[in-house]
């Protein structure tokens, strides 16, 4: 059974139609990468899987909850789903170890002292276990952005969806965190990333869904997504930037 | 003409006047704290609450932004017991200052919050928090560390405006101070006694925020080292 899937959903803001009928599903374990054109509904697509935006029609169903407009639901399904956004997003006036047992702690009722092994545990994971106690802005966007990483670890979610979390970072900065991920996707974390990273998506990704005009315009095994194009937009697409 | 300075009868009845200076002191940190949790939960409905709530808490606000506080004082005082609610001086004086106290930091502080940025309470829905938790442990402290100056400056107001709860005979410093005045005749020296008392009490409140600063706001402590014990956790 697949961990996320989407039904034909559709998703729009006001007369704009941002999702237009999106069929997908993700398999445990799997890795998805998902690439478009900036405006071609990439990342509403993401944010609609855990409901930060609310779907017009269709059926989402993540790690067996199926997607309502129930809010109690809702927060039981997102404890599954973790997400990376670009900024980061840290809570800045919380220590790392305080910004990873946050939601532990005030979700799951975790006790202190498991919340804070649990966060030593994914912290480790991350690299960062001599930051636990600094405060996000003293940490490089990187390390934030892996913080944020072992936050949403911290939850054991069923999925991570990444939002092109490496956009806002340097090039060796962009290298730590996407060994991060890797390193998550071999533990066999199951995976949706939206990214501009072609290279990592072909070497890490399952699967590559190129996203055009708010459909899947093209899917497939990532290795012939990149190689073997077969609608001309996505030819197009990987001819202009490979950015 | 010269005036001939005689703080004796003035000086005689110090206890008095500290008794008053207790009061107000009293009233004040009272009013501090419960107007806080107010404005608190006003901040809170106003930026959180369906339509019906958010205009009841802005009609709160407006109306006590827009009357004085001696017409808000006299309202209670007089009011509530025509509806049949028994209130001394003292308690009225402090519903009085907790209400208006309440709106001002209502409003300071739905700044505070509405100057949090959206992506912070998207992390916090992702991890499943809900929006209480969400202003419980995202917001507020953010929110609070915004606007600390202006709030705290509210606080002071609150004090000095208790100077006028006399009137319906709460006897802090201000009317302990016109008492004696009218005992001694001698209303220059009274006020110029009274006068150092409030800057000292004013002073004595601002140590006290700025003891609380240092203990909700650790970041700013320890980033900036500015209160002398930075990097200590
Ligand atoms: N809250 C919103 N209100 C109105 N329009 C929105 C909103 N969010 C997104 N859109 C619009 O929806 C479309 C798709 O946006 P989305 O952010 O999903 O694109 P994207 O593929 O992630 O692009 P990018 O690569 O630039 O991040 C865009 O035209 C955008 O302007
Ligand atoms: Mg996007």
């Amino acid at each position: 059974m697949p961990v996320v899937a989407l039904e034909n959903v559709t998703k729009s803001f006001g007369a704009l139609t941002v999702l237009d009928g999106v069929s997908l599903a993700v398999e445990p374990g799997q890795v998805v990468a998902v690439i478009g054109r900036s405006g071609s509904g990439k990342s509403t697509m993401l944010r609609c899987i855990n409901g930060l935006e609310q779907i017009q029609s269709g059926r989402i169903e993540v790690a067996g909850h199926v997607l309502e407009n129930n809010k109690t639901a809702l927060r039981e399904l997102r404890q599954d789903v973790g997400m990376v956004f670009q900024s980061y997003n840290l809570f800045p006036h919380l220590t790392v170890e305080e910004n990873i047992t946050l939601a532990p702690r005030v979700v799951k009722k975790e006790p202190l002292a498991e919340a804070k092994a649990t966060a030593r545990n994914v912290l480790e994971q991350v690299g960062l276990s001599e930051k636990i106690d600094a405060y996000p802005e003293q940490l490089s966007g990187g390390q934030q952005q892996r913080v944020a990483i072992a936050r949403s670890l911290a939850m054991h979610p069923k999925v991570m969806l990444f939002d092109e979390v490496t956009s806002a970072l340097d090039p060796e900065l962009t290298e730590e965190v996407l060994r991060v991920m890797e390193g998550l996707a071999k533990a066999g974390m199951t995976m949706m990333l939206v990214t501009h990273e072609m290279g990592f998506a072909r070497r890490v990704a399952h699967v590559t869904v190129f996203m055009h005009k708010g459909k899947v315009w093209e899917s497939g095994p990532s290795e012939r997504i990149f190689s073997d194009p077969q609608t001309p937009e996505l030819r197009q697409f990987l001819a202009s930037g490979l950015k | 003409m010269t005036h001939e300075f005689d703080f004796d009868a003035v000086l005689a009845s110090f206890d008095r006047l500290l008794q008053g200076a207790l009061l107000t002191v009293e009233l004040s940190a009272a009013a501090i704290v419960l107007g806080l949790a107010v404005g608190v939960l006003g901040a809170f409905a106003k930026t959180s609450g369906g339509v019906t709530v958010r205009a009841l808490v802005s009609a709160y606000v407006e109306i006590i932004r827009n009357t004085p506080f001696l017409v808000q004082l006299y309202l209670i005082f007089f009011g509530l017991p025509a509806l049949g609610v028994k209130l001394g001086a003292n308690e009225a004086a402090l519903l009085a200052m907790t209400v208006n106290l309440g709106a001002y930091a209502t409003e300071i502080l739905r700044a505070g919050v509405e100057a949090i940025p959206k992506t912070q309470i998207e992390a916090g829905t992702a991890l499943g928090l809900s929006p209480l938790q969400i202003f419980r442990y995202v917001i507020l402290v953010p929110a609070l560390e915004t606007v600390y100056p202006a709030l705290t400056s509210q606080f002071t107001l609150i004090m000095l405006a208790s100077s006028v709860v006399g009137t319906i005979s709460a006897n802090e410093l201000s009317s302990m101070a016109s008492l004696i005045d009218s005992e001694t005749f001698r209303s220059f020296e009274t006020y110029l006694v009274v006068t150092p008392i409030y800057i000292a009490l004013a002073f004595m409140f601002r140590g006290v925020f700025l003891l609380v600063s240092r203990a909700i706001f650790r970041r700013r402590r320890r980033l900036q080292g500015v209160f002398g014990f930075g990097g200590a956790r």
